[in-house]
């Protein structure tokens, strides 16, 4: 793009997705602002009494039950991003070094979870983990086990969970990263005296950073607000903070101090969100 | 002969698929040499490189460098270093990093890693230029620091895979006498592998002449370009006439540059009339295309010499000269 000015159609196409974010989003997000610093009001419909005060603000961080949430979500979410990347390295790599007339197919196996629904998916992990399910059935049978635990109603049943439904964020944005690098690079580096994991260490790793931090922000951050796997994954097991706000919303029906907890969620996600921009737009500069 | 030679390639043959690559290749390198493999693409120049630098396995014959079977070394282990056409410079590193990426792998002290750095980069002249990326840097400068990092081991060997084909053509022809002046300097043995006769003919000590994985023909450039043994290397290197001789039984190689323009007939050993078809005026030199009366075509270089005259013209009648020594006659 030279500095003339842009044309109408530009304009257009530009001003549309920041209408639909002010439209579908901040609107939104002010409504729930809003409702954050009134009061709750159970009698009301809606239950809640507009004002200015901080309290609902003030409660997540005294109370040890949301204080607690958060650094279960924080730990869970680092922790499956951790396992993620572990498993999903080797494998991006591996897709991104095969020949590259087996690579669609392999990309294509990484993502076929997603044509089935998510939802299906977690209650099929439900069956898995479930006490009487497939694999305790299955420990049962070969007699190596008499009396297996259940996974279900976990912290590792969560962490099982979001591995195995993020797994593929982590892994594209890897392989993207991996499939860029040049092997003469490698075979330079051999040359110079480099053994195959040195070779790995100095050059591989470094040049992979972007893929890494795109794949563990891209796991990251939808996993510290997930929902959907801890309630049914997990049960009573652990806490998560997209469970309480849940329940806030709607078992206990109050609205301002789930919106509080809401904001507060986007709050310390927008850091991470931020670095991973800077690292994006730094990768682009460098090219 | 045997111990001085620093590398022995013994009838080594690679093969890529239904693609012979290399075949039975015997080739022996001497210490100190500027080594050059030419040929043009698909002749298995690189793949023999690469066979040297153990970035491929031969699946015959064997490959010694330095008195030192190379069969099942590993790259990292041999004690030769190569400069990559792409350069293959480390995009997240500075100039100091990549040069002394050799010299960490050894485990060398940092100070000793920080005057070996310094010296190389003095050596190929980018001292100010240390802390640059190599993006940073235009194409020449990335070529020295490619250099740079393939010397600063001082490996036995330095294989060069087309140095200079990334130049554009006026830093080339620099680049070709700082790259002897180095070589020279180092006392290094460098092989290198060009598609560039002009290239080769300039900076190699001796060259070989592949074509569909073999090599044919070993020599200096001198008695590869006079002596020629096939038609091939004829014409591959440089502009050769090619006669027949006993009525196509033997074949002669005269070079344009051997035979005389001449207005009325000459007192050379030999001499035929034509007719001038084309001129091709190259500034230092003219390529004149003369059909001879006895119905071939033969190219005629003149040098020349003063600024104005002495050229001649599209379809002039002219005699063409030359001494009985001037042609070689071809093997093959």
């Amino acid at each position: 793009m030279s500095r003339r000015a842009l044309s109408l159609g530009m304009r257009f196409v530009i001003a549309l997705p920041y209408a639909w974010l002010v439209v579908f989003f901040l609107l939104p997000f002010a409504l729930v602002l809003a409702i954050a610093l009134g009061t709750n009001a159970p009698d009301s419909a809606p239950p809640v009494e507009l004002g200015l005060s901080l309290a609902n603000f003030a409660l997540l961080f005294t109370d040890t039950l949301y204080i607690g949430a958060w650094l279960a979500s924080i730990r869970i979410a680092a922790t499956a991003t951790l396992v993620a990347l572990l498993l999903g390295y080797p494998m991006a790599y591996a897709v991104a070094r095969a020949e590259p007339r087996h690579r669609p197919l392999l990309l294509m196996l990484v993502i076929l979870p997603f044509w089935t629904s998510f939802l299906i998916r977690v209650y099929a992990w439900m069956g898995l983990l479930a006490e009487n399910g497939n694999l305790n059935q299955f420990l049962r049978w070969t007699g190596l086990v008499e009396d297996p635990g259940t996974i279900l109603g976990t912290e590792w049943a969560i962490l099982l969970g979001m591995v195995y439904a993020y797994l593929p964020f982590m892994v594209l944005p890897l392989y993207a990263a991996l499939e860029k690098l040049d092997v003469g690079l490698l075979e330079a580096a051999a040359d110079l005296g480099a053994r195959p994991f040195a070779a790995f260490l100095t050059v591989t790793l470094p040049l992979s950073r972007p893929g890494i931090a795109a794949g563990c922000l891209l796991v990251f951050i939808p996993a510290v607000g997930e929902f959907v796997i801890p309630d049914l994954l997990g049960g009573t097991g652990a806490l998560m903070i997209g469970k309480v706000l849940w329940d806030e919303f709607f078992t206990n029906s109050d609205w301002p101090l789930a919106s509080a907890m809401a904001i507060w969620l986007l709050v310390l996600l927008v850091g991470p969100i931020a670095l991973f921009q800077r690292q994006q737009a730094k990768s682009l500069e460098r090219r | 002969m045997k111990d001085t030679s620093i590398v022995r390639i013994e009838g080594v043959s690679k093969r890529f698929g239904a693609i012979t690559a290399v075949d039975k290749v015997d080739l022996a390198i001497e210490r100190g040499e500027l080594f050059a493999l030419l040929g043009g693409s698909g002749c298995g120049k690189t793949t023999l490189l690469r066979l040297l630098a153990g970035f491929e396995t031969p699946d015959a014959g064997r490959v010694v460098i330095d008195g030192q079977d190379m069969t099942g070394v590993p790259p990292h282990q041999r004690p030769v270093n190569m400069m990559f056409q792409s350069y293959a410079l480390f995009p997240h590193m500075n100039v100091a990093e990549n040069v002394g990426y050799g010299l960490r792998r050894e485990g060398m002290a940092k100070p000793e890693i920080g005057r070996r750095v310094a010296e190389a980069l003095e050596q190929v002249r980018l001292s100010d230029y240390a802390a640059r990326r190599p993006a940073q840097l235009s194409g020449g400068q990335r070529q020295r620091v490619a250099l740079a990092r393939a010397l600063v081991k001082r490996p036995k060997l330095l294989l060069l895979d087309e140095p200079l084909a990334a130049l554009d053509r006026k830093l080339r022809e620099g680049t070709r006498f700082e790259m002897v002046r180095l070589q020279e300097e180092l006392g290094l043995t460098f092989v290198m592998v060009t598609h560039d006769q002009e290239e080769a003919m300039s900076m190699a000590s001796r060259l070989a002449v592949m074509d569909l994985g073999r090599i044919v023909q070993v020599g200096t450039p001198h008695d590869v370009y006079e002596r020629p043994r096939s038609r091939f290397v004829a014409g591959f290197i440089g502009i050769a006439n090619i006669l027949p001789l006993d009525g196509g039984k033997r074949w002669l190689a005269l070079r344009p540059e051997k035979i005389g323009l001449f207005a009325a007939r000459p007192s050379t050993e030999q001499a035929e009339a034509g007719r001038i078809v084309d001129v091709a005026y190259e500034g230092d030199r003219s390529l004149y295309r003369v059909a001879t009366d006895d119905g071939s075509m033969l190219l005629v270089a003149t040098a020349n010499v003063a600024r104005e005259g002495g050229s001649w013209q599209r379809g002039q009648d002219v005699w063409l000269g030359w001494s009985a020594d001037a042609g070689h006659e071809l093997d093959e």
